[in-house]
């Protein structure tokens, strides 16, 4: 499934709730004229074993626009959804690299090339002499590209989003687990995602409006 | 300070803490000590207390720039006297911060997570403290940004081959990383606060730092990445850092100080000072504001037992300083070490031995370390059996060099002690305020470990 190994916001925005232009196909979808936009509909779970195990069951179903939501991160949850995103690691490699040759080469250009002074006697280019600095970039470099790019590919702050207008979201930094399939999934037809989500085992299933 | 003396039931569980507790009962225990609940009478005062000797510093240093550094007791021969001890002494204790959360973490042990929070604060704290003493020591501290290599119209750079500027960059560094980690390990509590605040502008200062957390997998999958990839980055860099501290002694060729243990010995002296820090803070903490649940007698078991190892490879430490001097053939060393046992300064250095080797020795018994408060006076002993330690490297070595005819004394000033103890009071405060204001135990960090965490398949 290779469009899935690769699903970082770039390749199809799974998150943005920017490119819902479905305003027009809810209607076709059976809901009424003059109601809002529909984001998707989502469950509600008690535990996170059942929500793993729908979003399991959502995923071989077809729907690829799926996102869970829990209160504290959970291994299987990303992987029953197909996320598998590794681009973060390669930021961070990136972010080590430039600090460490940048951390280098700042003090190779100050000590040799643009003012040259005899300390000591010690020669110009004195590199075990530069390696804490170019030690201290290179992590300094590398922690912000983690958090940066965190926040970067996780498009945040996002003060809006959808899902904060469902039923007891706000129980999702607490202990409530939620599974949504969004509207623009191109399997998405809002009754039978109703039906389907029913079998699932939620205490609740809801429309979201964007 | 209301310190609880017996044993607190049965510590040899696998659990890393008490059965019975749920996510919901996790999320309100925690959140309400900063939302709902009244805040303890005792807060107020510890905080006015702090807050009244952090005027003492500022009063400190507003006299210091007017009057310069002659305020304090250096002079040459001992030009580095208490701001350099204190400055060691304090990043010191923030060492212990990140090897909780971020060493810890990569062994995967899940004690870690009770106090990882609280822990990080103090490393936050303490290196603010710390920053502050080479930053005032420089003499004129309103020029300190000609410390980092910037285009200027004089025309010059850095000296990068000197051990003070690798400080520079070492201690800003680890500065900067402690705090974002700190931070991003807060993004997900934030978010808890946010949906769980009543009033408006704590949902709204609290939103606005959740910056838009909802708990997506997606942004659960990074997250963790993000986590995990900064703890392996903050092992490496707090072991740099106090190498790098170490370094700004044994570079030099003072007698005593240039040996190749230093780096591995003060790494080690950190961690044992920063964990006696964690636990004279943790066991009244956990009392006050009853959290015993969270933090178990398990904590302090672990706590106590990694104070006892990186005690004795201190204790090594001192025996191979002496060893050295001996060994080195070298008078200046030989009387260097002589002068530590029976010089001016031999009660600090006995002291020192009491404190921080015969006194970590009673941990072994476990009794003893079932014995909070004992436990905790040990720690008191430990935090100032660590401070002789900076104080006996760092004078006896200058005081008596090469030369006798260059001998001289140090004293502290009266504004050295001020100093000193405003820095404390500053750390309080800061303390303190984190102690209402933010989650002093990781929420989701917590809901982790409870037994209903596991997916089951």
């Amino acid at each position: 499934m290779a469009e899935d190994d690769n699903n970082e916001p770039w390749e199809h925005d799974l998150e943005d709730p920017e490119p819902f232009h479905h305003e027009a196909s809810g209607s076709s979808h059976g809901r009424g004229r003059g109601t809002p936009a529909l984001y998707g509909v989502m469950a509600e779970f008690d535990n996170p074993s059942v929500l793993v195990a729908a979003a399991r069951r959502t995923y071989q179903e077809g729907y690829r626009r799926i996102n869970g939501y829990s209160p504290y991160p959970i291994e299987e949850l990303s992987e029953a959804i197909g996320f598998k995103g590794m681009t973060l690691p390669l930021i961070v490699l990136i972010g080590g690299i430039v600090g460490g040759l940048g951390g280098f080469f700042m003090q190779y250009w100050m000590e040799v090339i643009n003012y040259p002074l005899n300390v000591g006697g010690k020669p110009y280019n004195s590199w075990p002499a530069f390696i804490p600095i170019t030690f201290e970039c290179t992590v300094l470099c590398a922690a912000f590209a983690a958090v940066l790019g965190m926040l970067m590919l996780n498009k945040l702050p996002q003060p809006y989003h959808p899902v904060f207008n469902a039923p007891n979201f706000a129980l999702a930094t607490r202990d409530r687990f939620f599974l949504v399939i969004e509207a623009n999934d191109p399997k998405f037809i809002h009754r039978e995602v109703l039906q389907f989500m029913g079998t699932l085992g939620a205490r609740d299933v809801s429309d979201v409006e964007v | 300070m209301p310190i609880e003396a017996h044993n607190e039931g049965p510590i040899h569980t696998t659990a890393p803490v008490a059965p019975g507790l749920t996510f919901a009962s996790v999320t309100d225990k925690i959140s309400s000590i900063v939302l709902k609940r009244k805040t303890p009478v005792g807060w107020f005062i510890g905080f006015a207390i702090s807050f009244v000797l952090f005027q003492l510093l500022l009063l400190t240093i507003t006299k210091l720039l007017f009057e310069g550094i002659g305020l304090w007791g250096v002079n040459i021969p001992v030009a580095w006297g208490m701001d350099i001890l204190n400055f060691v002494w304090w990043i010191g204790i923030g060492h212990a911060g990140t090897l909780i959360s971020a060493i810890l973490l990569l062994l995967r042990q899940q004690w870690r997570t009770s106090i990882n929070r609280f822990a990080e604060a103090m490393t936050l704290f303490a290196v603010a403290q710390a920053g502050m003493y080479p930053l005032m020591h420089l003499g004129r501290p309103w020029l300190a940004y000609w410390l980092f290599p910037y285009p200027n119209t004089m025309g010059i750079w850095p000296q990068f081959r000197s051990p003070l500027m690798w400080d520079v960059f070492a201690v800003s560094t680890y500065a900067t990383v402690s705090a974002i980690f700190w931070f991003v390990g807060l993004i997900p509590d934030f978010a808890t606060l946010r949906d769980r605040a009543r009033s408006k502008p704590f949902q709204i200062v609290y939103g606005m730092l959740a910056m838009g957390w909802r708990g997506s997998a997606r942004h659960w999958h990074r997250y963790e990445m993000a986590y995990l990839l900064l703890a392996g980055l903050a092992t490496p860099l707090v072991l740099s850092v106090h190498t790098i501290v170490s370094l700004d002694f044994a570079v030099g060729i003072i007698p005593g100080w240039h040996a190749t243990i230093f780096p591995p010995y003060f790494v080690a002296g950190a961690i044992y000072a920063g964990f006696a820090m964690v636990l004279l803070l943790t066991i009244p903490l956990r009392k006050v504001y009853g959290l015993e649940s969270f933090i178990t007698m398990r904590h302090m078991h672990n706590m106590a037992k990694v104070m006892l190892a990186t005690g004795l490879i201190v204790g090594y430490g001192y025996i191979i300083e002496a060893f050295f001097g001996w060994y080195s053939g070298n008078r200046y060393e030989r009387y260097m070490i002589w002068n530590r046992m029976h010089g001016p300064y031999a009660y600090y250095y006995w002291a020192l031995i009491l404190c921080n080797i015969i006194t970590p020795q009673f941990l072994w018994i476990k009794k003893i370390r079932s014995n909070l408060l004992v436990l905790w006076l040990i720690s008191i002993v430990v935090s100032i059996g660590m401070w002789l330690e900076r104080f006996v490297i760092v004078v006896t070595s200058l005081h008596r060099d090469f030369l006798p005819s260059s001998w001289g004394m140090y004293q502290p000033s009266t504004w050295d002690w001020t100093m000193f103890i405003g820095t404390i009071g500053f750390f309080f405060t800061l303390l303190f305020l984190f102690l209402r204001f933010l989650p002093m135990i990781s929420i989701f960090e917590m809901r982790t470990i409870l037994p209903g965490a596991e997916v089951e398949e």
